[in-house]
């Protein structure tokens, strides 16, 4: 039938050698790819920053400009109250959205309204954000609210917190989805109310995954400049007041930058270092404590 | 100690599709009852309607009566109450995998707001011990998965976890058609085990199945059923062609 041909060694088998070796360079050229600028961005801030890191960096707070020295204490405790304020915020509701997706909202068109609108949030600009956050918290005078009227660490938190959502209840929803059905069952089978079995079964078994969604918004918004930009707004001294404006890292850098100080610009550059070295160092705390606990064969 | 089933007029549809049509049937306390019949039949959905599961489904529907004892399931119960004296096994082992081997035998009563520590010990060892796996597991108990046990340890996990919250009746739906066969002849001896305990209903494929471990028999077709009665009389001298048929393996 002509197939003789197509059953010998040699049919096309050149062409197949050399299709599989170019596909693996390819993947692997790619993996190159997507890991290079990570280590090139922070090896350049090594380079660039780690000579001014010492002590009084993470101890002092900035001098009068124009002074050498100084510290960024005030924008490292500051950028750890506005994330704290954020997560407070981002977190449980984004779960609680997430939850509501997947397992009650199934289908129904408040949820499909739900999933739009975290969708378009997603999408909306940090600077956007901040000036919501300024027209309706900084901005109004109401004189018997706490934290309005005025720049304040809360407001900041609040862009924050905001901007941390739509991450939170989109990965929450795809990670509680992929629970194979066959769990849910045996929690119903057993008796067990439908919101304990949501609570301890469902969840559970979706943690690991859900707790990455936490962690990549949470780094997304530790890096955020302009939300912050009339909310916090800044504070050159010491504060932990929810009331009062504060510092952050992102602010801290962004002014350093701009500065026309040679030892400011050193300053940033470390700041730099120190936000993304942090943010790694928080994301591994989080990884290693939640997966404490987790037994052999866990899947 | 078990429970007769007595089962009225039960009807059952998934959407519009009529899946079970007037239901009448006698279930001995007891005893365990096999339920066979071509994929597609209704004896899924049958044992599903026993503890209620079958209205998880948002688009399914069920008349009838359900006596479980002397519980009407469906209108003097709660579906959670049901399900807790009816215990069920599913096709696929389907442990719980974020939980140790303990944590899933105890799920039911924990999960349900029971904390006492030694009885829970208690409970896990008779039930493991029940289902035939306490000297496979016994060391690892707290330190391993359920995911982490073969398939035919899992489904016996399965059987403690239904066990420990000390049922009325076990519902089994192919509780072993996944599963290789030494595991299989080992939920078949744990099935002739139990059965003086508890009232064992058992969905299966497997018509040698039925005839080693069931007393009574029931053949289900197109959502009716066709015939019931002692195992034996159905699979020599049943009194309906259809069951002849099917066993004999003409169809189906």
């Amino acid at each position: 039938m002509g197939l003789e041909n197509f059953k010998s060694e040699s049919f096309k088998s050149r062409i197949r050698t050399i299709t599989d070796g170019a596909v693996t360079v390819l993947a692997i050229l790619a993996t190159v790819l997507v890991v290079l600028p990570l280590v090139v961005i922070f090896g350049y801030l090594v380079y660039k920053g780690a000579s001014s890191l010492n002590l009084a960096f993470f101890t002092q707070i900035p001098k009068p400009e124009g002074e050498d020295g100084g510290g960024m204490a005030n924008a490292i405790v500051g950028s750890a109250v506005l994330l704290g304020i954020s997560s407070a915020i981002g977190v449980p509701i984004g779960i609680g959205g997430g939850i509501f997706l997947a397992e009650y909202g199934r289908g129904t068109k408040l949820a499909n309204a739900v999933r739009f609108t975290a969708d378009v949030l997603n999408g909306v600009p940090s600077i956007v954000m901040g000036l919501a956050a300024y027209a309706l918290i900084v901005s109004p005078h109401i004189g018997f609210l706490p934290f309005v009227g005025h720049f304040s660490a809360f407001s900041g938190g609040v862009a924050l917190g905001i901007m941390m959502i739509p991450t939170v209840c989109r990965t929450t929803e795809e990670m509680l989805l992929m629970v194979p059905h066959a769990v849910r069952e045996a929690a119903l089978g057993l008796g067990v109310p439908a919101w304990r079995s949501v609570l301890s079964i469902t969840v559970k078994t979706a943690s690991p995954g859900i707790i990455t969604g936490c962690m990549l918004a949470f780094a997304r918004v530790a890096g955020e400049t302009a939300p912050l930009l009339f909310t916090a707004l800044g504070n050159s001294f010491m504060s932990t007041s929810l009331d009062r404006p504060i510092e952050a890292l992102p602010l801290q850098i962004y002014v350093y930058a701009l500065s026309p100080y040679d030892d400011q610009h050193r300053l940033a550059w470390a700041g730099a270092l120190v936000l993304i070295s942090l943010i790694v160092v928080a994301v591994s705390l989080v990884r290693y404590v939640t997966s404490r606990g987790v037994l052999k064969g866990a899947s | 100690m078990g429970v007769r089933i007595d089962v009225t007029n039960l009807n059952a549809w998934y959407g519009t599709n009529h899946t079970l049509q007037d239901i009448t049937l006698n279930i001995p306390a007891n005893h365990a009852t096999a339920l066979i019949g071509p994929s597609g039949c209704g004896k899924s959905t049958f044992v599903r309607c026993l503890n209620r599961m079958h209205e998880t489904n948002p688009i399914a529907r069920v008349t009838g009566t359900v006596r479980i004892g002397d519980l009407d399931i469906y209108n003097d119960a709660k579906p959670v109450q049901v399900r807790r004296r009816v215990g069920m096994v599913f096709q696929r082992p389907n442990p719980f995998p974020t939980m140790s081997i303990y944590d899933n035998v105890a799920s039911g009563l924990k999960l349900n707001g029971y904390s006492n520590r030694r009885v829970l010990d208690e409970i896990v060892e008779k039930s493991l011990k029940n289902s035939a796996l306490w000297d496979e597991v016994k060391d690892d108990l707290k330190k391993k998965s359920g995911a982490s046990l073969s398939g035919g340890q899992q489904q016996r996990l399965c059987i403690a976890r239904a066990l420990a919250v000390d049922p009325e009746v076990l519902l089994m739906d192919e509780p072993a058609s996944a599963l290789d066969p030494v595991s299989t002849s080992k939920i078949e001896d744990l099935i002739f085990q139990l059965k003086s305990q508890y009232t064992i209903v058992i969905v299966t494929h497997n018509m040698q199945q039925a005839a080693r471990v069931a007393e009574k028999t029931g053949f289900f077709l197109n959502g009716r059923m066709v015939e019931f009665d002692s195992t034996h009389k159905i699979f020599t001298n049943p009194s309906d062609k259809r069951t002849e048929d099917y066993i004999t393996g003409r169809f189906g």
